[in-house]
Parts: structure tokens; sequence; C-alpha cells
């Protein structure tokens, strides 16, 4: 299990136990945390699970797959900060991550 | 008003599946789907993408896939009513009807909802302001390039329908064309060709920047962008473009007093009817306790409807479970000659 901190955009947080293997995107559906659609369910073919991931954070994550920010580019607001929380997948490393949910997805 | 025994509302891999099911056991449908052509997500999303977890396809892309399905309804000669979405349902005597946004109407006793996550629309602005001058000059798509003649255009996006247009246009109109990166993932050839056009200064390219606001009194006047640190520029423009994809939504169906769950439509799992009496949910807009989002259960579960939509089109005969491989009844249906 791996802590990762969603903080909505309204300011509310939700910690919780991911367990590894699953991607951000998945923690957040099945915790029923709001404001990560996730549409089209993992295959990043939307941009409806859209994070904002600040600097300190973004760096250690494994690196954007490639068309990961084809999709971002149909986001709502992306920016160098972005990313699809279906492709961060949870392992120890990201003990403690916290990644920001935008305003709305679509 | 067309009668029909099914009306099938999405013409992705479920629905299209669900009306080859139909024409096996003998009713009629009629198809609906707010994109120009068959195929759904599978066509609109990732037609070049493989899938791998098509029973018994090792391997095809979603326009393979589509294809196939296609083929495979010809047969039934259903017909499909493109680039037209439904709008409203009402029940009349045991029958549905429904009306589309073109105007059009079905007579129906089933409804089967195979609309995935919703019908395509293309993403807006962020921006408020951009409503106001929707459809006038700040647009989504383009039907009519000839309005676009010596006029000052701005175009945001990265994709192919950005950069096509914005080379397009650039023969007739002053373009400037608005990325959020230094990236574009349009076609390479496309990506060239404007780099070309930016060196011989036939456009001018702003990445790194998306758009903030636009304004006007009566026409629309300037287009105010933004940078990631805030910084803000105003350029002067006669329309505003913006291509960045489609987003999409479930849109009506959400008031036709069926139960709704994260989006999703809960089914029983003998027949995939809704709380509503004729009306079935298929494939990803339905869910259900191990509900998986994949094309195989959409399979599975559009041809329990359609016999779930027999009893109700077909209330004085009994249906008889037949295989295609060796009822005649069948093979006469999909034209197989003995």
């Amino acid at each position: 299990m791996t802590k990762i901190k969603y903080v909505e955009y309204s300011g509310k947080q939700h910690e919780i136990d991911v367990s590894n293997g699953l991607s951000v995107m998945e923690g957040a559906v099945q915790n029923d945390i709001p404001g990560i659609d996730a549409d089209c369910g993992g295959g990043m073919a939307c941009a409806t699970c859209h994070v904002y991931v600040k600097e300190d954070w973004f760096n250690k994550l494994p690196k954007k797959s490639e068309g990961e920010d084809d999709m971002l580019d149909q986001a709502y607001e992306p920016n160098s900060n972005s990313r699809l929380s279906c492709q961060i997948i949870v392992s120890d490393e990201l003990n403690g991550l916290v990644v920001h949910l935008p305003e709305k997805q679509i | 008003m067309i009668d029909t025994d099914v009306l099938i509302v999405g013409a992705g891999p479920t629905g299209l599946f669900c009306a080859h099911q139909l024409g096996i056991i003998g009713l009629k449908c009629e198809i609906v789907d707010n994109l120009d052509k068959l195929g759904g997500q599978c066509i609109e999303l990732y037609p070049d993408k493989p899938i791998y977890d098509i029973p018994a396809i090792p391997e095809c892309t979603g326009e393979e896939l589509t294809n196939n399905l296609i083929e495979q309804i010809k047969p039934f000669n259903f017909k499909s009513h493109l680039s037209d979405r439904v709008q409203e349902i009402k029940n009349d005597n045991n029958k549905w009807i429904v009306k589309t946004l073109k105007g059009k109407e079905f007579l129906t006793p089933n409804i089967v909802i195979a609309g995935g996550v919703g019908s395509f629309e293309p993403r807006k602005f962020p921006s408020k302001s951009c409503e106001k001058f929707e459809g006038k000059s700040v647009l989504y798509s383009i039907k009519d390039k000839n309005i676009f003649k010596d006029k000052k255009v701005v175009i945001f996006g990265g994709g192919d329908s950005a950069l096509d247009w914005a080379i397009e246009l650039s023969k007739n109109s002053k373009v400037t064309l608005v990325h959020r990166r230094d990236e574009f993932r349009g076609a390479p050839s496309s990506v060239e060709k404007i780099k070309e056009l930016e060196n011989d200064k036939k456009i001018e390219v702003l990445t790194k920047h998306s758009i903030k606001d636009v304004s006007g009194n009566e026409n629309l006047e300037t287009v105010e962008i933004k940078n990631e640190e805030g910084e803000s520029k105003t350029i002067d423009t006669d329309y505003v473009l913006g291509f960045f994809g489609l987003i999409m939504q479930l849109g009506p169906i959400l008031d036709w007093g069926l139960n709704i769950d994260k989006k999703t439509v809960p089914v029983n799992t003998e027949n995939f009817e809704t709380n509503k009496k004729g009306i079935f949910a298929i494939g990803d807009i339905c869910t259900y306790p191990g509900k998986l989002k994949l094309i195989l259960s959409g399979f599975h579960e559009g041809a329990l409807a359609a016999r779930g939509c027999f009893k109700y089109a077909r209330p004085n005969e009994k249906y008889r479970f037949e295989f295609t491989t060796t009822s005649k009844t069948v093979k006469s249906r999909i034209g197989v000659k003995e």
C-alpha cells in the first residue's frame, strides 16, 4: 500500500492507501474521489483523469508515455505540470505523492 | 414516423453486434449515432491502434474491427442515421416514441442504449465570453472556408485539424496558430509545412500559449492569450477557431428517467434491461456487479439484450434459440444459400 494524496480544486484533501500496481486514476475511482472522470477507463483515449503534479514530485515520476502529451492537449487547462493519472502506476517510490485535481475535467 | 422493432442508440462495436443479433433472430432495427460514421470510439479514438483481446482475433485495429462488424450486418440492410442524436422519448401505449435532434421520429417497443460514455462533441474553450460568439466568430468546426477570405483568424490546437486548417486558411487569410506546447501532434509533413509557412512569414506561430479570453461588442475584436507564467497578450482577430478534439457527453439520456450511477446505467444481467420497460443498456454505458468495460462483454450484452427485445417486439410469438450453423431460417436471414 502506498499513500497518495488527492487534492480537489476546492482544496479538500483525500489521503488514500492505494495498492501498488494500480494507477493513480484507479485509486481515485475505486475510492470515489470526485474530480477524476476517467471516461475511457484508462486506455489513454481521453483526457478526463487529468491531474497536476507539482515539480517536487513531477520529476520523480516515470516519464510520460508516448501519446500522453497528445491527449493532454485535449485536457481542460493543461500546463507543464499536467499528467494523465491513468499513466502513473503506484509503487513504493511514490509514497506520499500529491496530485492536484483540475477545476473540471471537460 | 419510422416504425421499427428496436432502436439502437450508438453505432460502436456493441451497438453494431447487437444489430447483428437482432437480425439473426428476425427483428428489424434502426441505428442512430452522433458521429458521421459507424464504429464509435473504435473509429473516432483509435482507428489505428491494435486491439488484442477480441476472442479469436489475435490482433486487429479499431478500423478493421468496425469494418468487419459492418460487413457482418450487411445482409440485414439495417438503416443507420448518422450525425444525429436521440433527444427525447415518450411512452405511448407500451411503445416508445423517440425524437432526434434533426427531427426524425421513431416508434418502437425497444430502445437499446449502446452509447459508450456518451456522444462525441467538440471540446470548447473554457472562457465564458466565447459562448457569446460561438457559431458566429468562435468556431469548433468549419463548414464554409470562404467566410475567412481576407480575414484575421486565430487557430488553437496542435493536432491534425488545427494544422490542416492553419495551412489551408493561410492561403487567403492572416493566420495565427496558438498551441500550449512546442511540439505538435499532427502529421510530420503538416508540422514541416507549418514551419515553412512560418519562415516565409505566411503564418504566425505562438507556442506555449493558451486562450484566456475573447472580447468585442457586436463582433469579435480581440483574443487574449496567456502563457504559463501568466503573462498575456492581445491579438486583433475576426475569427477564433478551436480544435481540441472531441469529448464525450451523456447528454439527453440523463433526462429519460433512467437510474444513473456514475455516468453509467444499472441493468439486470439476464437481458440488460434498465429500470424502464423496453429500454436496454449494453456496452460501456451499462453497469452491473462484475462489469468489465471490454468489447467482448459488449458483444455478450448485445446478444442477450436482443433476446430481451424479442418478447416486446413479438409478444405473441415464442422465441426459439437457433444456431447459425444449423438453422435454415437463420441462414436465409443472412442470405446463405444451402
